[in-house]
């Protein structure tokens, strides 16, 4: 229970007052489709950087949290799902809106993320610092398998081509190597100025997360949008309180499988919605009502997608592998404060931890008050036009990019990643193992080398890092990740083929 | 799931959305371009991985270069043999609608953000991308007003947290 200790710094002025922030301006910022809750955080990053770390963090980790819930707001009220996590609440929450219970499918939206979210972050609370722990015995040569699987592991289950996915992986880990090697006091892959300081983690989390969006939106060209906000009917509060804690079961797989899907690495809060969803409508006694404005599917999908983000968040902070790509960006936040994740984090910065990680919990619940209260306005934002929104974030993510070092190759280097992820990501490369190589990179070279040195010392670096159980289990999981990745992407071409056939 | 989309326009939960059902609107050369272009980057990458000194400083580059060149080449044999039709790729008027504004980003990025200075460039690019791609009229004094009024609000706001909040100093340039 150390984390009971630790409550008190949630509430001081300007914590507070940022969670707060945060909490609001995630929600609007997640109601925006276009505006994924990974490239909110990596824009926010910049801001963190006059803020103490525990400040830092509280802002980061509020506007994950609410970016995710508030994504519900445009999925109920416009159709239009605000982050690919919300996919399956707009399926029954539009359905409901339309019904004119608009107003009654926010409340149960916002409760049961926040009932979601409580329960994940709690997972957090109790399975972190056990891993942490287990995580302590981890040496030089387990650490590199570990920075290696969670590039296989996101590369392999966050692309639709596993070949594109650990290509995507294999060009993060050669970003992170460029500039100078600092033990051996050499230059590479230095092919301009630019680059002669490496190619800085927060820089590049805003090209890669926030240009290809722009440019995404800049492809609807002067098409008008066609976003017609439904009306917000009153509804009682009480009631779809009631309503959420009697929907056990939804509230149940909702929250056992978005943890679940938090705790492995890569795989999101859109498949923790779809599966949520999927399982209560199979398990329900009417699964034909479902799509038709059933509030058990969005209690299911919201209550998923939120308690995926606490239990993501447990391999990043133990092992430095994060569960989401949001995680990865959060990871990047971490490292600029100065806070390496692994078995010691909670014994070297348990006041910045803590703090964190209770600021989550307190988050939850102004998340759930601040949601029900600012969703008609942030469905407003929602109908900003395309044109604003992609000129606004370009300019953003020039001044972040350009904030970090106060350089201009930062931003050079922002923008031709940026636009270099839009026509990867066109053609099946995927962001997520481009930019867990890049964080990765750093760790699993500094201990392959550190693993390199020991084992020249004792044995053969073949020896040292290809023997011992935990090795063995760690390269095991890595072709096991590769392997299933290859056969799902067999048994997918060969379903569609069948489906062509047809 | 189909009737969700039809309603609604781009973005990347909709991408998301539609990924595994989008058809691919690329010709079979359109994905072999990039396939060239990476086996390219990983040839060059490998190639300097094992020819430059000290050697030890690109042990590990050797390593990854080397797994990074073997799945380049086999992404470019499945791209030669037409079976990496994976995502869409560029439909020939998407590229006409978005050339015009990277052309943009790229000339305020390397050029217009150092020479004009930050805050003048990032007005006028704010204010030319915004112009460039309402859907609203360009022959109506009330659209026109409400662009100046949004570029002028939004850049007030950039500059109350950039340079007033995070003290960040940006480039002057000619302008400001």
């Amino acid at each position: 229970m150390e984390f009971l200790q630790y409550f008190g710094g949630v509430f001081e002025p300007t914590s507070f007052l940022l969670l707060l922030g945060g909490t609001i301006g995630g929600l609007i910022l997640g109601a925006t489709p276009g505006l994924s809750p990974t490239m909110a955080v990596a824009l926010l990053i910049p801001f963190t950087f006059q803020l103490a770390p525990t400040q830092g963090l509280i802002l980061l980790g509020a506007a994950y949290t609410s970016t995710v819930a508030g994504g519900a707001v445009s999925a109920i009220l416009l159709r239009i799902p605000g982050a690919p996590a919300n996919i399956a609440t707009a399926l029954d929450g539009n359905a409901m809106a339309k019904q004119g219970r608009g107003a009654e499918a926010l409340h149960i939206s916002f409760l049961s993320s926040g009932i979601g979210g409580v329960i994940g972050v709690l997972l957090l609370i109790f399975l972190t610092p056990v891993l942490a722990k287990w995580a302590l015995a981890f040496g030089p040569s387990h650490l590199f398998w570990m920075a290696i699987l969670g590039v296989t592991v996101i590369g392999s289950l966050d692309s639709k081509s596993f070949v594109k996915g650990l290509l995507s992986g294999c060009l993060g880990l050669w970003l992170s190597m460029i500039g100078y090697d600092d033990i051996q006091g050499a230059q590479r892959f230095i092919f301009h100025d630019a680059l002669t300081g490496g190619v800085s983690i927060i820089t590049a989390l805003i090209g890669i997360f926030a240009i290809p969006q722009v440019i995404d939106m800049l492809a609807a060209g002067r098409e008008k949008q066609n976003i017609a906000s439904i009306k917000v009917e009153k509804h009682s509060f009480i009631d779809s309180l009631a309503l959420t804690l009697s929907s056990i079961k939804s509230l149940s797989i909702g929250t056992v499988v978005g943890s679940f899907i938090g705790l492995i690495p890569g795989v999101g809060g859109q498949i923790a919605g779809l599966l949520a969803y999927d399982q209560t409508k199979k398990l329900s006694s009417n699964p034909e009502s479902f799509g038709q404005g059933n509030p058990q599917g969005v209690i299911a999908a919201e209550s998923a997608n939120n308690a995926m983000v606490g239990p993501s968040l447990v391999p990043l902070l133990t092992l430095s592998i994060p569960g989401s790509p949001t995680a990865a960006v959060l990871l990047g936040g971490l490292l600029i404060h100065g806070i390496f994740p692994g078995g010691d984090l909670f014994d070297n910065h348990p006041e910045v931890i803590w703090t964190f990680i209770n600021s989550m919990l307190v988050g939850q619940v102004l998340m759930v008050i601040f949601g029900i209260a600012v969703a008609a306005y942030a469905a407003k934002v929602a109908q900003v036009p395309k044109a604003i929104m992609a000129s606004a974030v370009l300019v953003l993510a020039v001044f972040g990019a350009y904030s970090v070092q106060q350089s201009m190759g930062d931003v050079y280097v922002m923008f031709v990643l940026g636009v270099g992820m839009y026509f990867l990501e066109k053609f099946g490369f995927s962001a997520a193992p481009l930019v867990l190589g890049l964080i990765l990179g750093p760790i699993a070279e500094a201990n392959f080398i550190q693993g390199s040195l020991i084992a020249n010392a004792i044995s053969s670096p073949a020896q040292y890092f290809l023997t011992g159980s935990l090795n063995l289990v760690l390269i095991a999981l890595v072709i096991a990740s590769i392997l299933w990745s290859f056969f799902s992407t067999q048994k997918e071409n060969r379903a569609k083929k069948e489906a062509n056939s047809l | 799931m189909s009737e969700l989309t039809a309603n609604t326009d781009d973005s990347s939960a909709h991408d998301a959305l539609n990924s595994t059902d989008a058809k691919p609107v690329a010709s079979r050369m359109g994905y072999l371009i990039p396939a060239v272009l990476v086996l390219g980057l990983a040839g060059f990458v490998t190639y300097i991985s094992y020819t430059q000194e000290p050697a030890d400083a690109f042990l590990f580059p050797r390593l990854i270069s080397s797994v990074m060149l073997i799945l380049a080449l086999w992404n470019f044999v499945r791209a030669a043999l037409g079976k990496s039709k994976v995502g869409q790729g560029i439909a020939a008027r998407v590229w006409l609608r978005i050339v015009p504004g990277i052309l943009l980003m790229a000339a305020f990025v390397f050029f217009a953000a150092k020479y004009f200075g930050f805050y003048a460039a990032s007005t006028a690019v704010f204010f030319l991308m915004y112009s460039g791609y309402d859907p609203a009229s360009h022959l109506s004094v009330k659209s026109w007003r409400r662009r100046v009024i949004v570029t002028v609000a939004f850049m007030s706001v950039i500059y109350a947290l950039f340079t007033l909040l995070l003290k960040v100093q940006t480039p002057r340039g000619i302008f400001l």
